[in-house]
């Protein structure tokens, strides 16, 4: 069964008990959790520049028109062409299409999540034409027919000795697990196709309204010399990744790139403005930004508007337990974790996507790292509300919590409950311990005890106790 | 004249632990509050709205409302993830209600969490009570991060006689509860609480103390699963010295 179609519960299955996924998620997360901490404390006041990114971010999208026409504007100002497409396909259309008339073969790739939203390497690959991701993870990644599975480190999954197979078998390297021998491979074999690549592809950090900037930040390089070696050049751009000036960009490449991966800066932060100008040394001839929908527009006019002033840092993902015992995998998405389970229901549906949103623990923890503060178990809440409106819901739940309802709404008939679960209880229960439990609640003792019920409430002894006061009292 | 309190004694230690619901009477009555437990309470309605059922949740909530009124006496709970559905999620519940949404947004005001109405209100820490042995707290994820009470439990168990507090690794991490999270998704929900359980047992603490009796009930399932002699109790029976 292929991924797409396996359920989550199958995919989590599957990832549930990986050790070997959970130690090299374990020390990612762990130390992108721990530097984190660290270098936004290296800030003059981190809540308060916080505070200000939500403020900047929350602004920009309730001018999203305002500010999208300014973009829009200024690349075009500084001779770049804008393209809107209105879902992956279309951008994927554009794309190939470019790349067709100009007689592209071969397109190199910085990382883009955005790219995988839409497909585009399988779209470009259709059309004969060679995407070649540069990103040594997004590399690794592809060498393996793979799929990314965090949105910052798409390898995360993967260990230093399937580095060293892939390399082995694809570029026919010799077996190490010397990082820095495995990096230099990689270079080696990516440094000609940068040279042999007709055109240069990236997604945005940032787009600035006010100049037409897009900021991509990597630490490889790769995205620098996707972005200005090739003769064209192409950005992939989510239509909500705006900030208004350069002042506005500043703070946000402080925030990302302390909540993403604990860097102060990231070894490389690139900006570009418009394609090669008269006299420019080096610089793409022309530039087009691909400006992508896919389903925000709708989005923006939901309550989850909140959603699109996500920075895409993956300190969410860092931060999520749930996220560290299944893996980005098992999500089924482009965007795992808690901000996947938030944006894969809305851009790609209930249908495939109505467990995501229940499958939390509702921690916080997502909530406590978002550098621009986004109330991600809150947007899960309401989804979770969304799901049950639109039917997604196991049968024995809405019994269950229906019949839970009506009796909490009546004490007595609430207190025979807990009454008749205290008999049950007693009868299947073990030195006041129960074992096992027929499903759906095995999935509580398939791992733990659960205890017997009181044969007396708190409520009756409460009761008792005031009528002995009282008896008390009255004798005195 | 005394001090009067309602007590939401929360529907798992009314029908699970009646025994810590007494710890926490005691507690209170020796702070010197008067108690007032109204009759006919149930849950607060966080199972059905943490579920997605908002239909359900709201009539659970408007029963909860009706049985402490629109007085003014603080509402105490000893609970952080109870406290924190009454605080956060009842105005939510009724947004737009004129006649609901006033009096979630009333009972919201009044409820407090146990250790902040003892720390925070009373201003008491020395309770008097007295551990010999190691402890070590988790801190539970609605009373941490959605309450903000963290250094209040800690206030309190660091004032226990004869007990050793030690922080255990991933203190502040879930410890995989989740309501019905623990239901649905039971593996993902067991692998989080190993880890816990695993933090746990290498502090070599006798109790694990928590605020929550739902993250205890996890724990202690856990626990006794792997035969551990480590048992969790709720803050109330430590500081009533009743945690063994």
């Amino acid at each position: 069964m292929s991924a797409a179609t396996e359920s989550f519960k199958q995919r989590v299955a599957r990832s549930v008990h990986d050790e070997a996924l959970h130690m090299a998620l374990r020390r990612a997360t762990d130390r992108f959790g721990a530097n984190r901490i660290k270098m936004l404390a290296s800030l003059p006041d981190a809540e308060e520049a916080r505070d200000r990114a939500r403020a900047i971010r929350r602004h920009t999208i309730a001018n999203l028109d305002r500010y999208l026409d300014q973009f829009v504007e200024s690349v075009e100002r500084a001779g770049g062409v804008v393209h809107w497409a209105a879902d992956g396909a279309e951008a994927n259309r554009i794309i190939v299409g470019l790349a067709r008339e100009r007689g592209v073969e071969l397109v190199v790739k910085g990382k883009s999540m955005i790219s995988e939203e839409t497909g585009l390497n399988a779209a470009l690959a259709a059309a004969g034409i060679t995407p070649q991701e540069t990103d040594l993870a997004e590399y690794v990644v592809q060498l393996g027919n793979d799929t990314p599975s965090h949105i910052v480190v798409p390898a995360v999954h993967l260990t230093r000795h399937d580095f060293s197979r892939l390399f082995h078998q694809h570029l026919g390297t010799e077996e190490t697990e010397d990082a820095n021998r495995l990096a230099s491979f990689a270079r080696a074999a990516l440094r000609q196709r940068f040279l042999e690549a007709g055109m240069g592809f990236t997604g945005a950090n940032f787009g600035v309204a006010e100049t037409g900037t897009i900021a991509i930040v990597t630490n490889e390089g790769n995205g620098r010399l996707s972005s200005s070696l090739p003769r064209y050049q192409v950005a992939l751009m989510g239509i909500e990744r705006l900030v208004p000036t350069m002042e506005d960009l500043a703070l946000m490449l402080q925030l990302l790139a302390r909540s993403a991966t604990g860097q102060k800066m990231s070894v490389y932060t690139t900006m570009f403005t418009g394609p090669r100008r008269k006299g420019d040394p080096d610089g793409p001839e022309e530039l087009h930004v691909v400006l992508l929908d896919n389903g925000r527009t709708r989005i923006l006019e939901s309550e989850y508007a909140e959603m699109l002033t996500c920075i895409r840092c993956g300190a969410c993902l860092n931060a999520c337990p749930v996220y560290k015992q299944i893996g980005g995998h098992a999500y089924g998405s482009v965007y795992p974790g808690p901000m996947g389970s938030v944006l894969s229901p809305l851009f790609g549906g209930f249908e495939r996507y109505a467990d995501l949103p229940h499958a939390s623990s509702l921690c916080g923890a997502c909530r406590e790292v978002c550098p621009v503060r986004i109330d991600l178990p809150g947007l899960l809440l309401h989804l979770r509300r969304d799901t049950v409106r639109a039917g997604h819901r196991p049968w024995w739940l809405k019994a269950g919590l229906a019949a839970y309802a009506w009796a909490a709404g009546s004490p007595s008939l609430f207190q025979m409950g807990a009454r008749l679960a205290a008999i049950g209880s007693g009868l299947i229960a073990r030195n006041g311990w129960i074992r096992g439990l027929p499903a759906p609640l095995n999935a509580w003792t398939d791992t733990r005890d659960f205890p017997r019920f009181a044969s007396k409430s708190f409520q009756e002894r409460w009761r008792e106790r005031q009528a002995g006061r009282a008896a008390q009292g009255g004798e005195r | 004249m005394k001090r009067k309190v309602q007590l939401f004694v929360t529907c798992l230690i009314d029908a699970l632990e009646p025994e810590t619901g007494d710890c926490v009477v005691e507690l209170l009555e020796r702070a010197g509050i008067q108690i007032d437990v109204p009759e006919g309470q149930t849950c607060c309605g966080q199972p059905a709205f943490n579920g997605g059922f908002w239909e359900e949740a709201r009539a659970m909530a408007k029963h909860t409302i009706e049985v402490f009124g629109d007085g003014d006496l603080p509402v105490v709970v000893p609970s952080g993830s109870c406290g924190y559905m009454v605080a956060h999620h009842y105005p939510e519940l009724f947004q737009g209600d004129p006649v609901w949404y006033p009096r979630a947004v009333r009972l919201s005001g009044r409820i407090r969490e146990l250790t902040q109405f003892l720390v925070d209100d009373l201003g008491v820490t020395d309770l008097g009570a007295r551990f010999d042995g190691r402890l070590t707290y988790h801190a539970s994820c609605h009373l941490l991060r959605g309450m903000g009470i963290h250094r209040q439990p800690l206030a309190l168990l660091s004032k226990v006689q004869g007990a050793e507090l030690v922080t255990m690794e991933g203190e502040q991490e879930c410890c995989g509860f989740g309501g019905l999270f623990s239901i649905k998704f039971g593996e993902i929900s067991g692998g989080m609480m190993e880890r816990k359980l695993d933090n746990i047992l290498a502090t070599g603490a006798q109790r694990v103390v928590g605020c929550d009796l739902s993250c205890l009930l996890n724990i202690n399932g856990g626990l006794h699963r792997r035969g551990s002699s480590v048992k969790g109790v709720h803050i109330a029976r430590i500081l009533a010295g009743k945690a063994d």
